[in-house]
């Protein structure tokens, strides 16, 4: 495993770029520090990785890999901005936005949503996939926070947060496959029942629009939303099939 | 008499409210009350210090926990394509009919609960079924009216034919691990000999490698984890894969019943080398019924001081003991590290790789997971020595391996033959004369056709876990490889996107194509997205679900063709007679109630504003 000297300084290549690198440091932590841009959803520096949404799959070696969970290494030679990358992080978003029920116009999470960002700064122009319109339900039993199951992407980033940070254990996965949903701690299974405070980290940590706040919709116009202001431009996008 | 809450705190307190067995406390649970309600989750949330979430988000992960309640009977046919082929859906519709049994349940009383589950494996004595968690081999049309009788009439399972139940082994050739008779603790006392170091380099030169699939080299994985470091407190696991879910595959529930004793030497030889103090049999909850037969192994171990704190410690040090838990329905848990999830009462979804089990594995200590066939294999080597071990197999696949041969022959069972034994002879040696197509090491494996029935088993050419399932003229690749796509879609454990969404996509392309809705893009896309789940999945599940339908679109090409109906886009409905309950409704069968199939052609139209 790695040496017992974690300040000792790597150089590992993103496209063609070097990159220097801590021990102990992903190819994603190595990338961000640098300033340089992988598309990642489930990600979040508070957090050990988890790499469940595989967006920030890279070539490592020449081997597929996701950045978030890949260890630095030295000299490695990674290819993340490709066509090809693009490409198939693209159809994973597409597979997200199937998934569930994301309707951008009506969310008010748009412009500040993770997902809707990465799949505009990928191209996406449409879902492609037949969509699957899942019924979910939406769980408005907290005075102050709202749960749009239909949204979620199931990032564990509540998950995590609600354990390790707020340790209050509010949010768990359950079921498998295609089932798999987010549960609540409570004998109802409302978020209500629960101790949830719109203070928590969880309740200000979705990447999309699934754990949203009460009263306070659409307080920015758009055009000045986060990411309205700051979108990361990936340079090699082929024009996606109509 | 006892409330369930006593009854909850008095199974808590037999597992030691140890967090770590939660599977094992929800098992005995549901034994007692056949499901697990959600009072009962609760319950055991606050008798082992755990948030409701994580135990209903476990109880919900594993096919076999029941989170609503069942029959008294509860019925699952095995759903293998083997079973199909043997008539299993003709059976399980039948049995409904017989009990008027809809939707799965009975519509009148708790009696009878009829549903399916992946392969059982009891693929050489199918079609097959398990009854409150008991295997019934052999199914037809008259065994069906009988178990339907003896339900109707609430006969305990007791006081049914008791050969039903029986489980043949149909041994059909064996080799040196079928017909070794050591005696128990030969291979102990000659690694004693030895020391460790020596049996580990003897174990290299036999050039032992998993059984499981990957071919991993054994005395690389023992050694690292002998070498690994150990923290305060931590000591080494042994845990043997009895989780054999691969469908197909049923060797290893020979080997548990008949080479149990090998297996506990194989897994005590290894904690000898290794320095462990304890080991698991994780067993797949269909073979739950072998639990006894194991278990009184043990007892005997123990009693032969082979085994357990009284062993003498010359052979088994530490007082190395093994423990049995089983699994609960979930093929993911085949991959080493969910199985340790597993193992540590946890939803079975696989672990960020490195590090490896080796030196993080259980309950983060260095732990080594071997197939039970491995097991029973690092015996022959160290009692028999490695040039004896290496007289059967190729310069790179040594040894034998035992080969579950199931599907359209005359006699499937187990045969053991030497690696390097092409296809073409075993399809001779169990009669197998019209094979068209032979499917190796499961779903996950490789598909054959006819030309390559001379390519040969082995980790250079055709790397399996043991599944052998051949298919004759009469069936349908595509159909096959359609299954396979559902087996994958239904057991993805759901953590990753590509394998979550992915292999629902899959499964709605390929029925697309069954229907008849199928175009060229259709195969195009799914073959590209096939190939996207491949390379970005988390585990090797996600990464398998591509491999029989690009192995079947390549080497069967003609039971695709005629489901690729047409050149351009087709949607996977037809417009037109999706209105003809309308028109019905309506009484209208004029020319303006009815619609054109959408195409390419009338999308353009569509979009250039004229009306259809």
């Amino acid at each position: 495993m790695s040496s017992n000297n974690s300040n000792e300084s790597s150089t590992l290549f993103i496209d063609g770029k070097s990159v220097p690198f801590t021990n102990g440091q992903t190819i994603l932590d190595a990338a961000l520090a640098s300033d340089l841009y992988i598309p990642h959803l489930c990600f979040n520096p508070k957090f050990k990785p988890h790499g469940s949404c595989r967006v920030c799959l890279v070539n490592v070696n020449g081997h597929s890999s996701c950045a978030c969970t890949t260890p630095a290494s030295p000299n490695a030679v990674v290819e993340s901005d490709t066509t090809e990358l693009n490409h198939d992080r693209r159809v994973l978003v597409q597979m997200l936005f199937t998934e569930g029920n994301h309707f951008c116009p009506s969310c008010e999470k748009s412009g500040d949503c993770s997902l809707q960002t990465t799949a505009y700064e990928l191209g996406m122009v449409s879902p492609h996939f037949s969509p699957n319109f899942p019924i979910r339900e939406v769980d408005a039993s907290h005075p102050e926070m709202l749960i749009d199951h239909n949204r979620c992407i199931f990032c564990s980033l509540c998950v995590r947060a609600s354990r390790e940070i707020d340790c209050k254990n509010i949010f768990g996965l359950s079921e498998r496959g295609a089932k798999t949903k987010l549960t609540v701690n409570s004998p109802t299974g409302r978020l209500g029942d629960t101790d949830f405070s719109s203070n928590d980290f969880a309740a200000n940590i979705c990447p999309v629009g699934a754990i949203i706040h009460k009263g306070v919709g659409f307080t920015n116009p758009i055009g000045q939303r986060t990411h309205d202001l700051s979108i990361h431009h990936t340079q090699s996008l082929d024009a996606e099939d109509a | 008499m006892k409330t369930t809450k006593d009854k909850v705190k008095e199974v808590a307190h037999h597992h030691k409210h140890k967090p770590e067995r939660l599977l094992e406390i929800l098992h005995d649970l549901q034994d007692k009350y056949l499901w697990l309600s959600r009072e009962i989750l609760a319950q055991v949330g606050e008798e082992l210090g755990l948030p409701y979430t994580k135990v209903y988000g476990v109880a919900s992960f594993y096919s076999f926990f029941n989170l609503k309640p069942v029959g008294q009977f509860n019925i699952l046919f095995s759903d293998n394509i083997t079973d199909r082929h043997q008539g299993s859906i003709h059976y399980a519709t039948q049995l409904k009919k017989e009990l008027w049994v809809e939707e799965g349940h009975s519509p009148f009383d708790d009696l009878v609960s009829i549903g399916t589950t992946s392969c059982t494996g009891m693929c050489d004595q199918g079609p097959a079924l398990l009854v409150n968690q008991i295997p019934i081999t052999h199914l037809d049309s008259d065994r069906i009216k009988e178990i339907a009788r003896l339900i109707l009439a609430k006969k305990p399972l007791h006081e049914w034919p008791q050969d039903w139940f029986k489980v043949e082994n149909n041994i059909y050739r064996k080799g040196p691990l079928l017909n070794c008779e050591l005696e128990p603790g030969s291979s102990l006392r000659i690694a004693k000999n030895l020391g460790a170091t020596k049996a580990l380099e003897h174990l290299s030169q036999s050039q032992l490698r998993g059984r499981g699939g990957a071919g991993f080299p054994t005395a690389t994985k023992w050694e690292s984890c002998r070498n690994a470091p150990l923290l305060k407190g931590q000591g080494r696991v042994i845990v043997c894969n009895a989780d054999e879910g691969e469908p197909g595959t049923f060797k290893d529930r020979v080997l548990l019943d008949h080479k149990a004793d090998l297996l506990i030497e194989g897994m005590t030889l290894a904690a000898q080398i290794v320095g462990a103090k304890y080991g698991f049999i994780y067993l797949r909850n269909e073979y739950k019924y072998l639990k006894p037969k194991l278990e009184s192994a043990l007892v005997q171990r123990r009693s032969a001081g082979l085994l357990g704190h009284k062993a003498n410690p010359e052979l088994v040090p530490d007082g190395f003991d093994i423990e049995i838990r089983l699994g609960a329905g979930a093929y993911v848990c085949g991959e080493e590290t969910a199985l340790i999830e597993s193992l540590e009462g946890k939803r079975g979804t696989p672990r960020i790789r490195p590090p490896f089990p080796v030196t993080f594995g259980y309950l983060g200590q260095p732990t080594v997971v071997n197939n039970v066939e491995t097991f029973c294999c690092s015996v022959l080597a160290i009692a028999n020595g490695a040039d004896s071990f290496k007289s059967f197999g190729t310069q790179t696949s040594s040894g034998t391996k035992l080969i579950s041969v199931s599907g359209d022959c005359t006699r499937p069972g187990i045969y053991e033959f030497g690696f390097g034994t092409a296809v073409s002879e075993i399809l001779t040696a169990c009669g197998a004369q019209h094979a068209n197509c032979v499917q190796i090491g499961g779903p996950c494996g490789i598909t054959l056709n006819p030309e390559e029935f001379n390519r040969r088993i082995g980790f250079e050419d055709l790397p399996t876990a043991g599944s052998f399932m051949v298919f004759d003229k009469t069936r349908n690749v595509f159909e096959i490889a359609r299954q396979f796509t559902h087996f994958f879609a239904h057991e993805s454990c759901g953590f990753c996107t590509p394998c979550r969404v992915g292999s629902h996509i899959l499964s709605d392309s390929m029925n697309k194509l069954a229907r008849g809705f199928g175009s060229k893009i259709d195969l195009k896309e799914i073959q590209e997205l096939s190939h996207l789940l491949q390379k970005s999945s988390h585990c090797g599940l996600g990464q398998a679900i591509c491999k029989p339908i690009l192995d079947t679109i390549n080497k069967f090409p003609q039971d695709y063709q005629p489901l690729i109906k047409h050149d351009e886009f087709n949607p996977a409905f037809d417009l037109d007679s999706s209105l003809s309950q309308a028109r019905q409704l309506t009484h209208r069968q004029d020319e303006n109630a009815h619609l054109e199939q959408l195409n390419s052609f009338s999308v353009s139209r569509i979009k250039s504003g004229e009306s259809i």
